[in-house]
């Protein structure tokens, strides 16, 4: 597909959210939730990559791998949703820096 | 022309959103903003050409996770407040990490090309007059469809897990009891009693349901 939007217009895009990603795990250190949303941006981040190497290749393998990344993406949030879930019933709170009991 | 002004205006969005999602001192407010960075990364996928991909982002993200997201922030009673403490303490950890990251990523972008041969090796060039859809889909069920069907299986055991982790077995809570049911016999169930002509329930002994009066809403807790 050509377009007038080259590749590095997405490369740039893409690197400036996988930054603010990263940025929101140093940010947000003691809130879960939006760690998980942090590494959600991180994960779009990869699959705009996938798709701009994709595009700019004509090769559709990439957007295929795009399309796994969407499906572990979704059941990673899943399952840190659900542990979120019984963390808070169990503690009363989801301060990620109290997550040390099981340190030996 | 049209297709590079709407780039920027979407990146620009997009961009603007997640900075929004990490910044924003409430986390529904971050949910908010990162449902408007997946429309907008969907817009961009759509420039790109992947016009499949773009829809699935917005189904599975913006109808599924960010949801899920929704759920999970609204339903933990959690002093978000107390959270946020800290929270100018990291800030400069955390721009120099990420100001580091993106040097780093711009030497890489900017001493990057691609392969001379780099479109003779493509495993599957996009074949022309099909659409991407279907291209897709005749990519995903031949050469892909064990990594397709590994895909389900991980989704598979991402759900089990899900139920597994956050079922609750409550001691309150009624079940059925099966073996209770069918051994029941009649003299445990049925009582016949001899009712004179005008009696009332109470002088029969008749057992009728206790009427008890609901507490008042004062005493109840307020809940969330």
């Amino acid at each position: 597909m050509a377009t007038e939007v080259g590749l590095g217009h997405f490369l740039v895009v893409s690197a400036i959210l996988l930054v603010l990603g990263i940025f929101g795990i140093f940010l947000n250190r003691k809130n879960v939730i939006i760690i998980l949303m942090s590494v959600e941006l991180i994960l779009l981040a990869v699959n705009l990559n996938l798709v701009a190497f994709s595009a700019a290749l004509g090769d559709l393998v990439g957007q295929v791998f795009a399309m796994f990344v969407l499906t572990v993406a979704a059941a990673e949030a899943a399952i840190g949703l659900a542990i979120v879930v019984i963390y808070f019933r169990n503690r009363g709170s989801i301060q990620v820096e109290d997550v040390n009991l099981m340190k030996g | 022309m049209i297709a590079t002004i709407a780039f920027y205006v979407f990146s620009v969005i997009l961009l603007a959103s997640a900075a929004m999602v990490v910044s924003s001192r409430n986390p529904v407010h971050s949910v908010l903003f990162l449902i408007l960075a997946f429309f907008n990364a969907a817009a961009l996928f759509l420039i790109a050409g992947a016009e499949f991909l773009a829809m699935i982002l917005l189904i599975v993200y913006v109808g599924a996770v960010a949801v899920l997201f929704l759920f999970v922030v609204m339903m933990l009673d959690i002093d978000f407040a107390e959270l946020r403490g800290g929270f100018q303490r990291y800030l400069p950890v955390g721009a120099t990490v990420g100001a580091v990251l993106f040097l780093e990523l711009v030497i890489v972008l900017g001493g990057w090309k691609f392969a001379p041969d780099a479109t003779t090796l493509r495993f599957s060039p996009t074949p022309a007059n099909v659409s991407n859809t279907a291209a897709l889909g005749r990519l995903l069920y031949t050469d892909y469809v064990f990594l397709f069907q590994a895909a389900g299986l991980l989704l598979l055991v991402a759900m089990i897990g899900a139920i597994v982790l956050t079922l609750r077995d409550r001691k309150t809570s009624r079940h059925q009891s099966v073996r209770t049911q069918t051994e029941r016999t009649v003299a445990e169930t049925l009582e016949l009693v001899t009712v004179s002509l005008g009696a009332g329930t109470k002088e029969t002994g008749i057992y009728g349901p206790k009427v008890t009066e609901p507490p008042a809403m004062e005493d109840a807790p307020h809940g969330h």
